[in-house]
């Protein structure tokens, strides 16, 4: 179970809002997480993953605490170890698509496996700056499950594939999850991005 | 022609450029990650030799390392360490004259990758220097082989400051620029002649160098 309650000031255009959010996560559920732009969600995601931290909160993951402002504890990302699939892909230049997996692990059978769910295994010489954006997308989602993650945080993951190589990515990547017994958040802004997965939803509103 | 101050000069410039290398990457690594009171401080006084007049530095670094007083006393009687007309007080002064040109390349260039490059190495399990080295470090490498060869090529063409502190000592001190000026004067115009050439030469060289590396240079994906 993940249990979330956090408060960050966001900067918006016209003054101060807050980010208010309390809310908590089963185990390898899927939630969708939506709002308006400028609501927070990237913040939100980033905040669980420890790359930013909030005024006031609480996050603990299966009783341990990664973040809890009041006695000063804030886990460090390499701890908290989350699968982050950035909205700007941030895939390494120098990096082609093999090394991006085998910077994260040495398991060749495990880096094959994914290569193939993501359909990527005639390109593993790649740079980023030769793929397509859907293939940088895939490759970014890739890189991230390769960690094994027990949690994993999506920001508009699937928005440069096309429907065929979405509906042929999701079910390859919820048997991983299943297998590996993943949590996993998901921001979107469109409501059919996520077809073909069963998610629970939240709303994120600014205050 | 005597070709020993052409010799030094490399020489010199070379030391002065792996030095700025080991200190200038961490240094523009701390500087490029957000803004205080005290990385201002220290970016305007790593910066004050570009306005600076090279004399002005030299004599400050004349009397600071004079073994009269001061540090300069102190190194020469705890360690019999004469910087003051020396070929090390020379690589001291360089070190110190060239590192804006070193630092600024370096850590504009680490202030233009996307945050989220290092983020994302974070969230893999990675430390802070593991992505320095594997991430950071390969995607700014065209600004650091700038920032090495405009410190090279500077460090050649000083004059002011190598004149303050190291004086015109044949084989120690007496590099190019100052043979060049030392000619003159003995109205030798052919061998003033030389030395500038051979500058002219090398110097345009590594300009070239600069221009073609940066137009090679690995466009990030993001752009």
């Amino acid at each position: 179970m993940i249990s979330i309650d956090i408060e960050k000031k966001l900067k918006a255009y016209k003054g101060e809002q807050v980010l208010k959010i309390a809310a908590q996560f089963a185990n390898g559920s899927i939630t969708k997480i939506y709002g308006p732009s400028g609501a927070g969600k990237s913040t939100f995601l980033k905040i669980i993953a420890g790359l930013i931290d909030p005024e006031h909160g609480k996050i603990s993951v299966d009783n341990l605490v990664w973040l809890d402002t009041a006695t000063k504890v804030s886990l460090s990302p390499q701890k908290r170890k989350v699968g982050f699939v950035f909205q700007n892909y941030a895939l390494f230049p120098n990096m082609t698509v093999q090394q991006h997996l085998e910077y994260v692990s040495d398991d060749a059978q495990w880096i094959n496996q994914l290569l193939v769910i993501g359909k990527l295994e005639t390109f593993t010489s790649h740079k980023p700056e030769y793929l397509s954006g859907g293939q940088q997308q895939r490759l970014a989602i890739l890189r991230a499950i390769a960690i094994r993650p027990k949690l994993m945080l999506m920001d508009e993951p699937f928005s440069a594939l096309d429907p065929k190589m979405k509906s042929e990515l999701i079910p390859g990547l919820k048997s991983l999850w299943d297998e590996l017994g993943t949590t996993v958040l998901i921001v979107s802004h469109n409501p059919q991005e996520l077809e073909g997965l069963t998610a629970s939803e939240m709303e994120i509103n600014p205050m | 022609m005597d070709l020993t101050p052409i010799w030094l000069t490399l020489k010199l410039a070379a030391i002065a450029t792996v030095i700025l290398l080991i200190i200038g990457l961490p240094l523009a690594y701390w500087l490029s990650k957000g803004r205080s009171i005290a990385k201002i401080i220290l970016e305007a006084i790593i910066t004050m030799p570009l306005v600076l007049p090279p004399s002005v530095l030299g004599f400050y670094l004349l009397m600071a390392f004079s073994p009269k007083h001061g540090i300069g006393e102190w190194l020469h009687n705890a360690f019999d360490i004469q910087l003051v007309f020396s070929f090390k007080g020379l690589i001291l002064a360089s070190v110190i004259y060239s590192m804006p040109f070193m630092i600024g390349p370096i850590k504009s260039a680490l202030q233009q990758l996307p945050l989220s490059l290092s983020h994302a190495s974070y969230t893999l399990g990675k430390s802070e220097r593991e992505t320095f080295i594997k991430i950071l470090l390969p995607n700014i490498r065209a600004s650091v082989l700038t920032a090495a060869i405009l410190t090279f090529a500077h460090t050649l063409g000083e004059f002011g400051v190598v004149l303050m502190i190291g004086g015109n000592i044949p084989g120690v001190t007496r590099v190019a620029s100052i043979a060049v000026y030392d000619s003159v004067e003995n109205m030798d115009y052919a061998s003033a002649n030389a030395y500038s050439l051979i500058l002219f030469g090398i110097t345009f060289i590594m300009m070239v160098s600069v221009f073609v590396f940066n137009k090679y240079k690995a466009k990030s994906p993001l752009e």
